[in-house]
């Protein structure tokens, strides 16, 4: 038996001898070498560019653009800056992704419980729809959409006669409305808006507490309702309507002037709503089969309604189970609504990853900016949900 | 407490994934600094790099359209034909002496000029216009022009217009990625019109827009409405508005760096244009060969060493070119002339002896 060697052990071979040691060194290990490999594919980057004659920077941002956009939530025209194309095509991601969550929710929700039903019919019908919508890829979806909206509506040729105004048209341009437009005194209605919310917030906290300590159950809906809508519409009344609309008017070849939401937009929210809905039904479905009967008999048995049984004691808790998976759904709603390119809604891969691009050659910046804003929305995605997750996590006692 | 074997055989183990890591990352290093080499503006260190690789692997890595009738086009078959096509094919005909030794490789306008810096492909003949940015700043060489174009616009002939200055408060279907977004920007800003410009990634997604009546107006180049509205429902339907409103020079591009391969790709193009003035053809070539003319005597190669001077293995290289491709107008009458579903006049396209403005710099 040769003696043992621990005597002789220097600093380094004890801490390879520990298990927590090794880790350390690993740990060591790796990160140097991911960040070599990172300095490496950087200065890579640089040095082949340079090579190339090719100057990085983002000197370009403040550059006229030059190109139009069909549809941007703030100002700009072919006069704004690649920095100012950047925002409109970021505004416009933001826009498709954050009304198709929410849509997509209510939908895949809807879809999930009608799969559980009882009732033959109705869940096939949830079975038929599930099982299509998430087998066709997206792509060919939207393509699909885009054609079917876009086919059967009417041009705005076919719907006024020149010069002829109107206030609300949905044409194979898109959702046509007139502009409102404030006059003096709007600004009050806004107040009342505002004081409204904060009205309804302090009931919903006065009811919810008055139910935790004496149980009595005070409506919400109907004062929150007349809070939020009836208070600035009085205000509106009182101070005169001080909104004018300005009316879209039928030119030569097609209207001029209103407000419009291009049919892309509708078409794009659509096929993701129905692609992303299908997979949420699927996680909604799971949750609540995964919290066992026993719960919705023991709530039968304390004589809650089927209805309130759900409500009540099976989704709270099935939310713990769909939340991170659902989570992972809102992501890949917001990353393929990059899709847009495609059917010509200008979100920030068509605008600012294609036109402001191919214009500027500016691969490298362009790519890493574009890249970043996926990247920082699904981060924030993920926080609120985590956030939500940790609040309705089950609390041990 | 293990024994000093299992340590040295845990070791061993645990140092796999690191060795592979290592491995990696040498092999990043390598060919990274292979990369490095690569197109290297203005080094001069890779004058003739690109025709030493053309050479060992036996073809022309041509980038092309993702299919655009009379320029590059796919049939059912797979087999490309078009202008760009023909003009890959005399590339490889120049170098190979076999116009069939093409690979082709259909890129988007958005990648195609990534994809020839990076050496994807060795040239693009890919209907991109000839502009001071992409000359000067992307690290690319234009060398010459082989389609002038310009741009212009498709309408409805029920609209009634009979001009493009009459289009007022319209929506306008184009590609992105194209100088094509600008110009319209620019000739409605210009002319003080409003319009709507709805661009689509491919041209397929356009017309299909276009045709369901998205748009009042198809804008982009004027041979590829031509070439487009062959695609529509009902092309007799349409019409292409007179007005030309930009300039677009079409032609081959390659990466800076090489001047080599650049003047091979030039003298390609300029023994095409060069063949039409001297009455040289497809069919007549064979019989010139031993002509008295000096002018075809140098063409065909029987005098001077212009296909060595260009680091080709043939003097003959031109006669190639027209031997297995045809010159530039047989060319031109195969793909995009008046007797194809193009229909396109020569125009601005003719020699510059038929009032157009081709002209190839002399032979000698």
């Amino acid at each position: 038996m040769p003696p043992s060697p621990v005597h002789k052990t220097s600093y380094l071979r004890s801490l390879w001898a520990s298990r927590k040691g090794r880790g350390i060194i690993y740990q060591v290990l790796m990160f140097s070498f991911v960040t070599l490999l990172l300095l490496l594919l950087v200065s890579n980057a640089f040095y082949n560019m340079e090579q190339r004659g090719l100057k990085a920077g983002f000197g370009f941002l403040d550059r006229s653009a030059g190109f139009g956009i069909v549809q941007s939530l703030v100002d700009y025209d072919e006069t704004s800056s690649y920095g100012r194309a950047f925002v409109v095509g970021l505004l416009n991601t933001i826009l498709i992704a954050s009304i198709g969550i929410v849509l997509a929710t209510f939908l895949g929700f809807m879809i999930g419980i009608m799969r559980l039903s009882s009732n033959w019919l109705v869940s096939k019908i949830a079975t038929v729809y599930i099982e299509t919508f998430r087998n066709i890829p997206l792509l060919l979806q939207i393509l699909f959409w885009y054609v079917a909206i876009l086919k059967p509506l009417p041009s705005p040729l076919d719907l006024f006669a020149k010069g002829e105004s109107f206030s609300f048209s949905f044409n194979n341009r898109g959702l046509v409305f007139a502009t409102p437009v404030p006059q003096s005194g709007f600004s009050l209605v806004l107040w009342a808006l505002a004081v409204g919310v904060l009205l309804s917030v302090g009931w919903y906290l006065y009811v919810s507490w008055r139910r935790r300590i004496s149980g009595v159950h005070l409506p919400t809906m109907l004062p929150c309702f007349a809070f939020t809508l009836i208070l600035p519409a009085m205000v509106f009344v009182a101070v005169g309507s001080p909104l004018e609309f300005s009316l879209p008017v039928m030119a030569r070849f097609t209207y001029d002037g209103g407000t419009t939401i291009v049919i892309e937009f509708f078409a794009l929210l659509w096929a993701l709503v129905i692609y992303t809905s299908a997979f949420i039904a699927e996680i909604v479905r799971a949750g609540i089969q995964g919290i066992p009967y026993g719960q919705s008999e023991a709530a039968y048995s304390l004589g809650l309604k089927r209805s309130q049984t759900l409500k009540l004691v099976t989704i709270p808790q099935a939310l713990r189970i769909i939340i991170p998976p659902l989570t992972s759904q809102y992501l890949n709603l917001t990353k393929n609504s990059s899709l847009a390119a495609a059917i010509a809604y200008p979100d920030l891969v068509s605008v600012f990853a294609g036109t402001a691009l191919n214009q500027t050659g500016r691969a490298i910046e362009i790519m890493f900016m574009t890249l970043s804003v996926y990247l920082t929305l699904s981060l924030i995605t993920s926080f609120v949900m985590n956030i939500y997750q940790s609040r309705i996590r089950l609390v041990d006692r | 407490m293990m024994n000093l074997g299992s340590i040295g055989k845990r070791l061993r183990v645990l140092c796999l994934p690191i060795l592979f890591a290592f491995g990696v990352l040498g092999l990043t290093i390598s060919s990274a600094s292979a990369l490095g080499g690569f197109g290297g503006g203005g080094s001069g260190g890779d004058y003739g790099k690109t025709l030493k690789e053309v050479k060992s692997k036996g073809y022309v890595q041509c980038g092309v359209s993702q299919g655009l009738p009379g320029f590059s086009n796919p049939d059912d078959a797979g087999n490309w034909s078009g202008i760009d096509v023909e003009f890959c094919r005399s590339v490889a005909a120049a170098i190979f002496g076999d116009a069939d030794k093409v690979q082709y490789s259909p890129l988007s306008a958005k990648v195609r000029f990534e994809s020839l810096r990076s050496g994807e492909v060795d040239l693009l003949a890919r209907n991109t216009t000839w502009t001071f940015d992409r000359d000067v700043a992307l690290g690319l060489e234009f060398v010459g022009v082989n389609y002038y174009d310009g741009q212009g616009f498709m309408v409805r002939r029920n609209l009634g217009v009979d001009s493009s200055f009459e289009l007022n408060n319209v929506s306008v279907c184009t590609n992105t990625g194209t100088t094509t977004e600008l110009n319209a920007a620019d000739f409605f800003r210009a002319n003080k019109l409003k319009y709507k410009i709805v661009a689509f990634e491919k041209a397929d997604e356009v017309v299909a827009a276009y045709d369901a009546g998205r748009c009042d107006v198809y804008t982009t180049d004027r041979s590829g409405l031509a070439a487009q509205r062959t695609k529509l429902s009902n092309p007799r339907e349409h019409k292409v508005l007179p007005e030309i409103i930009s300039k677009e020079p079409l032609g081959p591009v390659v990466r800076q760096g090489d001047e080599q391969w650049a003047d091979i790709v030039r003298w390609t193009l300029n023994a095409l244009i060069a063949a039409e003035e001297l009455e040289l053809t497809s069919g007549n070539i064979a019989s010139h060969k031993n002509s008295e003319n000096p002018k075809i005597r140098r063409f065909v190669g029987a005098e001077g060493e212009f296909g060595t001077a260009l680091g080709l293995d043939d003097n003959a290289w031109a006669y190639n070119i027209i031997s297995k491709v045809g010159n530039y107008a047989e060319i031109y009458e195969r793909t995009v002339g008046p007797k194809t579903p193009l229909g396109l006049a020569r125009g601005a396209n003719a020699l510059w002896t038929k009032g157009g403005i081709l002209y190839a710099p002399p032979l000698r």
